[in-house]
């Protein structure tokens, strides 16, 4: 990055505050289930904190399964293509279909 | 007032489009949704329930215009989803491309207003036949392939259509379009079961959508975008015309909500993330179908206009990222905000509205359809609908905006996408938020009356505590190195069986062919030699055939001959 012009988010500093000030917002719509009533027809919705928990847990179950469901979904990125176009010309295709599969970016965490 | 059926300008346009070039073209293309939808407008303006165009083919009066309410919405919409697409293409210099983008946009409103069954089915081809053309577009392999699959099950919908209209047709007198339901068996009621089939694989029902995600994707960047617009929407008008409170439908479309987010976190190509977020968007529709009151079925269509319009966004800036850097995977892509801020803040306007967010346009339609859901004692479908809200937040809301624009930083030589690309995001963008903050104008066209307020406290509270707390497990995940990371990989669905499975089963059952047809004629040629054998052995040397005959025998022969004779002779 030496050099160049520092952006916004290159600086570890304005992620850290942009997160405390989304950490802030998520405890005020937390705390705002108990102060404000609301109207509800389900009979779990009444509950404080329903919401919440159930989009944060919602979303992190969703995510462990997706990341299990790797483990027997996932292929090589010319699977198809290797039979499939078989009979087309590498270059007529266009597209480049062998990859390094150790390329990991941001998140980075073998799968498992 | 002359009476012209919306698809009409479309096709003709299309004709003068093979002989136009550049400015010209684009500004005839232009030119045609806006007067389309000016034409409709007036049209729609005029008689409640207007009809023109009858004409008789074997005995059948077809109606070739019928308009009301539901028909009328999608008609506008599918004007602004062709005018936002054409204006996003005006850069492309490809014929093949925009001539069939017109005469697909044509046939998709062809459908919308066919006033009976057989018309239905005509233009039903014509937006299999003309779409995918658009796939073919991209002029490679994998495209080419991935085309004929997405032809071969929309030709397959099409015939299951015929199939239903030659069978209700038996049963009614008419072939008007109206509800068809599913009552009774498949044997019972033939006709209702194949059109509902041939709408549910135009729709992506679960087990028919491996086309949607095979072929949307390997489409071209501006191809995508058409595509996205019109098929699924004129199946979801099908249903909403044919098949409206089937309670089938409320399964159908909890599953289609669901099932997709987890293939869509795992996804590496972003715009096949689109796709997959294109099923669960249809889920929350079919839902609405399925529950039939006039507040569902009002979300539904609701939720049909705006996702046309956010999911067009989406597509429009990935389609950007993909014209202006090549790629579109997750795992080549990353810090394109700094080069490419402009799509940013479109992609993420895009991202909000469907998410839902309170003042972007998904809230106002969503809302309508989760408490419809919940009003009608649809407890758990409901929990499945706001699980899938959560999702679809976090895989197209974050997802896409954090691996193409933020996350780690590809380096990649970008710019700004060509500014007719920015002012179609644009005009979509503004879409959005105009919708999302002022429901009202797009309430006064739906199809039933109603009072609904999508801004109460309990909505806006709920919703945002809903995204923000998915928000926050994205960033636990994230910060915590849970988060799968983006992976050059193919995943396996749907399509696998039909591109692996049935493949292999039948290489292996024609190896096994091969091997007895093999056999067979081994058998044969032996058993043909050892004839040939056998006779050539007696006519060999020493053979019964080629012995000498000695004379004598030959004397004692003819003696033998002589004394038959005598003896006749006698008597």
């Amino acid at each position: 990055m030496s050099g160049e012009k520092q952006d916004f988010f290159d600086n570890p500093d304005n992620i850290r505050k942009m997160l405390r000030v989304f950490y802030g917002l998520c405890a005020a719509l937390f705390a705002a289930d108990f102060v404000i009533h609301r109207h509800t027809e389900f009979r779990w919705e009444g509950l404080p904190g329903f919401y919440p928990i159930y989009g944060f847990v919602g979303c992190v179950v969703l995510v462990f399964a997706a990341k299990w469901m790797r483990t027997f979904l996932m292929r090589p990125e010319d699977y198809y293509d290797r039979r499939e176009l078989a009979d087309f010309d590498a270059a007529d295709s266009g597209e480049p279909t062998e990859e390094d599969p150790t390329i990991y970016l941001d998140g980075g965490q073998d799968r498992g | 007032m002359v009476e012209v059926a919306p698809f009409i300008p479309f096709f003709l346009a299309a004709g003068l489009g093979l002989f136009l070039r550049g400015w010209a073209r684009g500004l005839l293309f232009i030119a045609v949704p806006v007067l389309g939808l000016a034409n409709l407008w007036q049209l729609g303006a005029s008689v409640p329930g207007l009809e023109f165009g009858h004409y008789t083919i074997l005995d059948f009066n077809l109606l070739l215009f019928k308009a009301d309410r539901l028909s009328l919405l999608f008609g506008y919409l599918f004007h602004i989803a062709a005018l936002l697409s054409v204006i996003y293409a005006l850069h492309v210099r490809d014929t093949l491309q925009q001539v069939a983008s017109m005469l697909y946009a044509g046939s998709a409103l062809g459908a919308v207003f066919a006033g009976d069954l057989i018309t239905l089915f005509i233009f039903w081809e014509l937006l299999a036949l003309t779409s995918v053309f658009l796939v073919w577009a991209r002029r490679n392999g994998r495209a080419y392939m991935a085309g004929l699959r997405y032809f071969t099950l929309h030709i397959l919908s099409g015939l299951l259509l015929l199939g239903g209209v030659i069978f209700y047709s038996q049963a009614h007198d008419t072939l008007a379009i109206g509800q068809i339901g599913l009552d009774g068996s498949l044997f019972e009621n033939p006709a209702g079961w194949l059109i509902f089939l041939a709408f549910g694989i135009k729709c992506a029902f679960p087990f028919f959508h491996g086309w949607l995600i095979d072929a949307y994707p390997e489409s071209t960047p501006t191809g995508t975008v058409f595509l996205s617009a019109f098929t699924t929407k004129v199946a979801v008008y099908g249903l909403a015309r044919a098949f409206p409170g089937t309670e089938l439908l409320v399964y159908i479309g909890a599953t289609m909500a669901c099932f997709p987010i987890f293939y869509a976190v795992i996804e590496n190509d972003l715009r096949r993330v689109l796709a997959y977020s294109l099923i669960n968007q249809l889920g929350f529709m079919v839902v609405g179908i399925g529950i039939g009151t006039s507040l569902a079925i009002n979300g539904a269509v609701a939720h049909a206009f705006n996702d046309v319009i956010f999911k067009g966004l989406l597509f429009m800036s990935m389609g950007a990222v993909l014209h202006v850097t090549g790629k579109i995977n997750g795992s080549e892509l990353g810090g394109l905000y700094k080069k490419m801020p402009k799509t940013t803040v479109l992609c993420i306007i895009g991202a909000a509205s469907i998410s839902a967010f309170p003042l972007f346009s998904g809230f106002v339609s969503k809302s309508m359809v989760m408490s419809a859901a919940i009003k009608n004692g649809y407890d758990g479908v409901w929990l499945i609908l706001l699980f899938a809200s959560a999702g679809v937040f976090h895989h197209a809301g974050i997802k896409i905006p954090y691996f193409a624009f933020f996350a780690h930083d590809a380096k990649l030589p970008a710019r700004e996408p060509p500014v007719n690309m920015l002012i179609a995001m644009t005009i979509a963008a503004a879409l959005c938020l105009t919708i999302g903050i002022y429901p009202q104008a797009l309430y006064s066209l739906l199809p039933y009356e109603m009072s609904y307020t999508p801004y109460d406290v309990t909505h806006v509270l709920t919703q945002l505590q809903l995204l923000f707390f998915s928000a926050l497990a994205f960033v636990w995940l994230n910060l915590r190195h849970l988060y799968p990371p983006e992976l050059p990989s193919v995943n396996l669905d749907v399509d696998w069986l039909y591109r692996r499975l049935v493949p292999d089963i039948m290489r292996a059952g024609f190896t096994r062919l091969f091997a007895l047809d093999n056999r067979l004629r081994q058998a044969a040629l032996s058993g043909v030699e050892r004839l040939v054998e056998g006779i050539a052995s007696h006519h060999r040397a020493e053979g019964v055939m080629a012995r000498n005959w000695l004379t004598g025998s030959m004397v004692a022969g003819v003696v033998l001959l002589l004394g038959v004779y005598l003896i006749l002779g006698w008597f």
